[in-house]
């Protein structure tokens, strides 16, 4: 397999930045990493994971859709989309690969969100093997393996290279364009770690968790269940479990009155909130208990059900990290489960 | 401790003083507790956690809890007993409805701190002395006890309960903390640089409103950015300050009110020091009205809803002068 010396990462990253923009996982702080424009110099984060997700590159929080602007009784429509240019995501984790194959579903499925596709024609998606799993991962659990991430490349490193793997045509054209740059190496060290990690995944608290007692045709079971109003007590109706989330993708469709036209713009929602869903007749979800049902019931039966029985959440994790009340799926699935 | 609650807790419930009991379940981990509010001794017994990373503050829950039928027990630590007296003092909480018993407080601790160190695949965490000795799926980790604790234990103000039906352990003292350390750096810095702070900060917003949900200042029913009829509801930002915004104008909002409990930045995913607004505010109502500690007791005016006749004027913000 083609590779890079470990100490040679950063000119690679020069280089590919040179041609094209290029995203990074960064230490914020020491602990929290985020993804940020590569400029010479930066260093890669050795976190496991960001702590907002990879979905931001092709889902913004917030995104102009259109402008109208009033001129007596004309309204003018502008498209405000730029040509999007290419850039590469580097180091995303299996979980959050995963995470875009099921925004693929939802956002390129007819009709087609244009803006998304637009995005994700642009980017290349490289991945990298995880080595060091958290006691918080479950993407196991989605048949996810996280020591052979999806993506258009792959990443493996053996702790003194870096190796490259296309998984499709974009990938490979990925390696073409940085091949004076790589030379064969050899993997069986590789291998090696690949082992170790699957073993430490086996180990993992969560590593039993199992997906067997939901999907689609758990609908009513689940639905009517009366554990909602004991898991839902604690929960503080804030959105940062569907901001932090890969998957979530719920979004609301503002305007925005500029004075003399209108900025018509979308932004993330949260089921958690109290608006989510709120239409002329009222709000069908009128306490937490109903939105953080929503919630679940999306990720576990509702998605699944319309989407040949894959879930909507990839293990990442983040969730249980995060909520402030440590309230997550992992809990819900565990305490429905149980008869 | 966590025995001595136990106990208490299931006598309380069985002599019918009350009919449940608001403390923390065990989680997945052994530091993801979660609040929760428990009706039999049997639940208590299953689930019932206190440790050093219960940190959560549970006297928001009683605005709803106190309003069902029969009495709770609460157990709140020295920093909750203010938020719940505050929250007494607006009418949000029914006192009669709750039967408080005060706990001592931290050092808690935070995992974040903890993952800060890069120690990652947790399995347990045991405090031996004050050294954590934590069992990872990668070996054990040593840590100094107080290099864990968490943001709003460091600047602990005060260890006394300032209201309780009765006590499981002993009762402490308002503290001298330095508390104020780091707002008196952010006062000494340029206009310039403080702009930059906050910028830096706050522009890491993702706009969850953990830190206002958790905030037991934070009880209007339907807050105004949440209302579309408002007309400055922001789910989107509409420039790039308006994130920084929010967070100010939440500030003012829980001026007088905000008792330092440190819940905002406990939430806070992307920690941001959201406490220093709030600090700042108290820092300055010492200063021009005296000391004031919201949530000390239920029967004092705040000084921002009080009237003296030698109040300062609003020229004090040009006497103090602005850069």
């Amino acid at each position: 397999m083609l590779k890079i010396s470990a100490d040679k990462l950063n000119s690679l990253f020069d280089a590919v930045s040179a041609k094209q923009s290029l995203y990074i996982p960064v230490d914020r702080e020491s602990g929290s990493a985020e993804y940020r424009k590569y400029k010479s110099g930066m260093e890669m984060s050795k976190c496991l994971n960001t702590v907002r997700s990879a979905k931001d590159f092709f889902f913004p929080q917030t995104e102009n859709l259109a402008d109208f602007k009033m001129n007596g009784k004309n309204i003018e429509v502008i498209d405000v989309r730029e040509e999007c240019e290419d850039f590469v995501i580097f180091g995303v984790r299996a979980c959050d690969a995963r995470s875009f194959t099921i925004l693929d579903k939802v956002f390129l499925a007819e009709p087609v969100d244009s803006y998304y596709k637009n995005r994700r024609e642009h980017g290349t998606v490289v991945t990298m093997a995880c080595t060091r799993p958290a006691e918080t991962c479950f993407c196991t659990a989605f048949d996810i393996d996280p020591t052979s991430p999806e993506g258009d490349v792959a990443v493996f490193s053996d702790g003194e290279s870096y190796f490259f793997k296309p998984n499709n045509d974009k990938g490979q054209a990925f390696i073409d364009s940085i091949a004076d740059m790589l030379e064969d190496g050899d993997t069986a060290e590789l291998a090696q770690v690949q082992s170790n990690t699957r073993k430490i995944m086996q180990m993992l608290p969560l590593a039993n968790l199992s997906t067997d007692s939901f999907g689609g045709e758990k609908l009513m079971e689940h639905f009517n269940s009366e554990k909602w109003a004991n898991l839902s007590e604690s929960c503080i109706g804030c959105g940062t479990c569907t901001f932090v989330c890969p998957t979530c993708q719920c979004y609301d469709i503002r305007d925005f009155d500029t004075g003399n036209g209108i900025k018509r713009f979308r932004c993330w929602d949260s089921c958690m909130y109290s608006d989510f869903t709120k239409m002329a007749h009222g709000n069908p979800r009128n306490t937490q208990l109903e939105r953080f049902r929503q919630r679940f019931m999306h990720k576990l039966v509702y998605f699944p059900a319309n989407n040949n029985g894959e879930f909507g959440c990839v293990g990442c994790g983040r969730c249980l990290a995060k909520c402030p009340v440590s309230m997550n799926i992992v809990k819900v699935m565990k305490a429905l489960e149980e008869k | 401790m966590q025995e001595a609650m136990i106990k208490r807790a299931k006598e309380l419930l069985a002599d019918g003083t009350v009919n449940r009991v608001i403390g923390w379940k065990r989680g997945e981990f052994v530091y993801d507790s979660t609040p929760a509010v428990f009706g039999t001794a049997d639940e208590i017994d299953a689930e019932f956690v206190f440790d050093d990373f219960t940190q959560a503050n549970v006297s928001k829950y009683l605005v709803k809890e106190s309003k069902k039928d029969g009495k709770i027990l609460a157990f709140l630590k020295p920093c909750d007993t203010y938020s719940f007296n505050q929250l007494v003092k607006e009418h949000r909480i029914i006192r009669e409805n709750v039967y408080v018993i005060g706990i001592p407080g931290g050092p808690k601790l935070d995992i974040e701190k903890i993952k800060a160190k890069g120690i990652t695949g947790i399995l347990n965490v045991k405090n031996v002395n004050y050294t954590l000795e934590i069992e990872t799926l990668y070996g054990t980790e040593k840590l100094p006890f107080y290099e864990a604790i968490s943001g709003k234990c460091a600047d602990c103000k005060s260890k006394k309960h300032v209201v309780y039906d009765e006590l499981i352990g002993e009762d402490g003292d308002v503290l001298d903390s330095n508390r104020f350390d780091m707002v008196e750096k952010l006062e000494n810095m340029t206009a310039q640089e403080r702009y930059d702070f906050w910028r830096g900060e706050l522009s890491k917003c993702i706009r969850c409103n953990a830190c206002r949900n958790v905030c037991p200042a934070c009880t209007c029913e339907n807050c105004v950015f949440d209302n579309p009829k408002s007309g400055i509801e922001n789910k989107a930002a509409a420039d790039s300050f308006e994130e920084n915004m929010f967070h100010i104008i939440r500030a003012f909002h829980v001026a007088g009110r905000c008792t330092d409990c440190g819940e905002c930045s406990r939430v806070c995913p992307q920690h941001i020091p959201l406490h220093l607004l709030n600090r700042k505010f108290i820092k300055d109502i010492n200063s021009l009205y005296g000391e004031y500690q919201a949530g000390a007791d239920t029967t004092s005016k705040s000084p921002l809803t009080d009237y003296r006749a030698d109040d300062c004027e609003p020229s004090i913000v040009h006497e103090r002068g602005v850069e």
